[in-house]
C-alpha cells in the first residue's frame, strides 16, 4: 500500500494513526497530548491513579488457570487474565479513570464519552460520579433498546444518556455524535474516548493506560508458569484491551500475538466485524487505519453479536503490528463465540462478555493447533451480566419478550453430561439456527 | 480556476462574495445540478459542492439527512464532476466540499486530476488539517487547485499561522464551535477570529456556519470577504412538499441572501 506523504506527524505507528479532525479540535488535542505527557512522569498523578487501581478498581486482577476448558483446547494450558473482576466489569475502568483525573487536571468540568454495549459508558460514568464531573453518553438508539439495562445503570450513577437517531444508530454514530458535542463544548469538556482509535494523542493515551494489563500478566506469568506464554489472545473492537495485553510482550518475540476480530455471520457473508479480512486502508474518526468501506470510501455497517465488536474501524496500532507482522489477526464468527461462551459457563463457572467469548473461541482453534505443550495467555477482558438477555435469547431460554421459553422448564442446550467432549457441548444449541 | 478572482471582483463591487452549499444527489443527481443553477441565477458567485458522506462530524442535522438520503438514494463520489461541470459552466466558482476519506480511497492525484477536469475550482476539507495534507497539498498544485482549510475561534495565533500558509483560494472561518446549522446569532466569535486570521494572512477570509438570512448575511458581510451558507439553502429542499417548492423556496432565500450582501458595506 502506498504511504501517506504526512507520515512524519505526530501519533504515527508506520504508516497508520495521525489526526484527521476538524482544526476546532487541535488546540484542545495538543493541550490534551501535553498534559498526559507530563502527568505520565508525575510522581503525583501516577501515584494517585495507582492508588485508585488498587483501592477502587481492585488491581492486580488476578490470572485464572482454567483446565477443564483447556480440555476443548487440544489439551493445551489456558489462563485467563481477568479484566472481567475489575470494578464495573471490564477492563475499561483502567482507561478511564486515567482519562478522568487528565480531566480534572485540565480544569474542565464535564466529560462525554460514546458507547456500544454499555461497558465503556458505565465505566466513564462510574470515574465521573468519583470525581465529581458532569457525564453525557451518547448511545446509539439500536444499542440502548439492546443494552437497556445498562442504560440505567449509567442515569443511576448519575449520567445523562443520549440515544443517537442517525445513521446505523450504533456505536459508530455514538461516536459522530460525541465529536459534534466536543466541537461545541471543547473549553469546558474533554472527550473520554473508550478505545485505542480516534485522533492522536488518543490511541497511544487509551494504550498507556490500559498496558498495566500486560504489565501485571507477564509477571504473574512467569510466576505461575515459569515461563512465557506461546501465545496472548484477545479479542479486538476498537482493540484496546488487545493492545493493553500485548503491549508489554511486543519485545518477546518467542510470543504469538493474536486478536479476535468479530466474524459475525462469517467473511463470505459480508455481515462481520472483521476490519483486517476485507477492510482497507482509510480514515475515520480521526484516524488513518483499517477501514470497512465501500467502492467510495463510504463506511459500510459492521455487524457481530457483540456490540462491543461491532465496529467498521480499529485502532491504528493494530494495524501497524498487522502489517509489520508482530501480530497476527482472525475473524470468530458469532456461533463460534457463543460456543465458546457457553463452554467458560460450563466448565468454569466463569460468564464471560460475549467480546471476551471471541478470545476465547481463539483459544480454543489456537490450542488445537499447537497442542499439549502450549501455555495461551487470554485476556478475559469483560464479563458477561450485561449479556445474559442476548445470551439467553440465543440458547433459546427466553423468548423475544423476556419470558421463559415455553414447554421446558430446563430450556436451552445442555451436554450430555458435566465431564462433556466438545462434541457434546456443541451440539443441539437451540435457538443457534435463528443466528446462522 | 481558482475562486480567487471571483472574490476579487466581487471585492471591487465592494461586497462579500456569497458561497452557497448543496449537497450533490439530493434529491436526484439531476436535481441537485438544477438546484446548484438556480444558486448561481439568484446570486450566489461560488457553489460548495457537497459529497455526501457516512460520517460526517462537522455537520448538524439537516445536512446529515440531505446525505444520508442522498446516499440512499444511490449518490455517487464521481457525480460531484458532473456537478463540477455544470456551476463551472455557468460561470460561477465551483468547490467541492467533502470529508477526506472519500477522496483518499478515489485517490488524492487522480481525484484532484479529475477534479481540474470538471473545471472544479478546489477543495475545502473540513476534517483534514494541513499537517496531514502533504499528499493533497502535491496534487493540488499540480493541477491548480485552491486549497480551503478552516480555522476556529479555538485556533491559536500558531494555528492561524500555520493553516493559512497552506491555503489557496481562500481561508474558511468557522464562525462558532460546533457543527452547521442555523443560528439566531453569529457575529461575535467571527468578527474576532476575522481580525486575528487578517493579521497572518492577505488571502480572503469567508465566514461560515450559522448564516440563515439576508440580515445575517448583511451583518457578516460587514466584516468577512465571503459569506457562506449551508443548512439554510438544504432545508428549502429537504422541507419542501415537492421539488418545485423546494427549487422556488431555494431560489428566494438564495436572492434574499445575495441582497444582503449587496448591503453589507452600503
Amino acid at each position: 500500500m502506498t504511504v501517506p506523504a504526512s507520515t512524519q506527524s505526530p501519533g504515527r505507528f508506520g504508516a497508520f494513526g495521525g489526526r484527521y479532525v476538524p482544526e476546532a479540535l487541535i488546540p484542545a488535542l495538543e493541550q490534551l497530548d501535553e498534559v498526559r505527557q507530563k502527568a505520565m512522569i508525575d510522581p503525583a498523578f501516577v501515584g494517585e491513579l495507582e492508588r485508585l487501581h488498587r483501592t477502587y478498581t481492585g488491581r492486580p486482577s488476578i490470572l485464572t488457570e482454567v483446565p477443564r476448558f483447556a480440555e476443548h483446547c487440544g489439551g493445551a494450558r489456558v489462563i485467563l487474565k481477568r479484566e472481567d473482576l475489575n470494578h464495573t466489569g471490564s477492563h475499561k475502568i483502567n482507561n478511564v479513570l486515567g482519562q478522568a483525573l487528565l480531566t480534572k487536571r485540565m480544569g474542565k468540568t464535564r466529560v462525554i464519552a460514546e458507547t456500544g454495549a454499555g461497558q465503556h459508558g458505565v465505566a466513564t460514568a462510574t470515574a465521573a460520579a468519583l470525581l465529581g464531573l458532569e457525564c453525557v453518553v451518547y448511545m446509539g438508539k439500536k444499542d440502548t433498546e439492546r443494552q437497556a439495562l445498562n442504560v440505567a445503570r449509567m442515569r443511576l450513577l448519575g449520567a445523562e444518556v443520549v440515544a443517537v437517531e442517525h445513521g446505523s444508530q450504533t456505536l459508530k454514530d455514538a461516536v459522530n455524535e460525541a465529536f459534534r458535542d466536543w466541537v461545541a463544548n471543547v473549553a469546558t469538556t474533554h472527550y473520554v474516548l473508550g478505545t485505542v482509535t480516534g485522533p492522536h494523542p488518543f490511541p497511544e493515551m487509551v494504550r498507556d493506560f490500559h498496558r498495566v494489563i500486560g504489565v501485571e500478566a507477564r509477571a504473574q506469568m512467569l510466576d505461575l508458569v515459569g515461563r512465557l506464554p506461546d501465545a496472548v489472545l484477545a479479542c479486538v473492537g476498537g482493540g484496546s484491551n488487545a493492545m493493553g495485553i500485548f503491549h508489554r510482550f511486543l519485545d518477546d518475540t518467542s510470543v504469538r500475538l493474536i486478536g479476535l476480530e468479530g466474524g459475525g455471520s462469517g467473511i463470505a457473508s459480508g455481515e462481520h466485524a472483521s476490519r483486517f479480512s476485507t477492510g482497507v486502508p482509510g480514515v475515520l474518526h480521526g484516524a488513518f487505519t483499517y477501514l470497512m468501506q465501500d467502492d467510495d470510501g463510504q463506511t459500510i455497517d459492521s455487524h457481530s453479536v457483540s456490540a462491543g465488536l461491532d465496529y467498521p474501524s480499529v485502532g491504528p496500532e493494530h494495524a501497524y503490528l498487522l502489517e509489520s507482522g508482530r501480530a497476527e489477526y482472525r475473524p470468530v464468527t458469532d456461533v463460534e463465540a457463543m460456543e465458546a461462551f457457553r463452554l467458560l459457563c460450563r466448565t468454569e463457572g466463569i460468564l464471560p462478555a460475549i467480546e471476551s467469548a471471541h478470545a476465547l473461541a481463539g483459544a480454543m482453534q489456537v490450542g488445537r493447533e499447537l497442542g499439549p505443550e502450549a501455555v495461551l495467555l487470554v485476556n478475559l477482558s469483560g464479563r458477561g451480566d450485561k449479556d445474559v438477555h442476548t445470551a439467553a435469547e440465543w440458547f433459546g431460554l427466553i423468548d423475544s419478550t423476556g419470558a421463559p421459553a415455553q414447554g421446558d422448564d430446563r430450556p436451552g442446550p445442555r451436554p450430555s453430561g458435566l465431564h462433556d467432549s466438545s462434541t457434546d457441548i456443541t451440539s443441539g444449541a437451540k435457538g443457534m439456527g435463528e443466528h446462522q | 480556476m481558482s475562486v480567487g478572482p471571483i472574490i476579487e471582483r466581487c471585492r471591487a463591487d465592494g461586497r462579500p462574495a456569497l458561497i452557497g452549499y448543496l449537497p450533490v444527489g439530493f434529491p436526484t443527481v439531476a436535481g441537485s445540478v438544477e438546484a446548484m443553477e438556480v444558486l448561481v441565477d439568484n446570486g450566489v458567485d461560488i457553489v460548495e459542492i457537497g459529497v455526501p458522506y457516512s460520517d460526517p462530524v462537522m455537520d448538524g442535522p439537516v445536512i446529515q439527512d440531505a446525505a444520508v438520503r442522498a446516499l440512499a438514494g444511490g449518490v455517487r463520489l464521481s457525480d460531484i464532476f458532473t456537478a463540477a461541470r455544470a456551476v463551472s459552466g455557468n460561470g460561477a466558482g465551483a468547490l467541492v466540499m467533502t470529508y477526506w476519506n472519500p477522496v483518499l480511497h478515489y485517490g488524492v492525484e487522480r481525484f484532484a486530476a479529475d477534479l481540474a477536469d470538471a473545471g472544479g475550482a478546489g477543495l475545502i476539507t473540513p476534517d483534514l488539517i494541513p499537517d496531514e495534507a502533504a499528499e493533497w497539498i502535491a496534487a493540488a498544485d499540480v493541477h491548480d487547485l485552491d486549497k480551503v482549510f478552516l480555522v476556529a475561534p479555538s485556533s491559536t495565533p500558531e494555528r492561524l499561522a500555520l493553516v493559512t500558509a497552506q491555503c489557496r483560494g481562500f481561508v474558511y472561518a468557522t464562525a462558532v464551535m460546533g457543527v452547521t446549522g442555523a443560528r439566531a446569532s453569529v457575529g461575535e466569535a467571527a468578527d474576532e477570529l476575522v481580525s486575528r486570521t487578517r493579521a497572518v494572512t492577505d488571502l480572503p477570509v469567508c465566514v461560515g456556519l450559522g448564516v440563515s438570512t439576508g440580515d445575517q448575511a448583511a451583518e457578516v458581510g460587514r466584516f468577512a470577504d465571503g459569506v457562506i451558507v449551508g443548512s439554510a439553502l438544504v432545508r428549502c429542499l429537504t422541507e419542501a412538499p415537492t421539488p418545485e417548492a423546494g427549487l422556488k423556496a431555494l431560489g428566494e432565500l438564495a436572492a434574499e441572501l445575495a441582497d444582503g450582501v449587496r448591503r453589507a458595506r452600503a
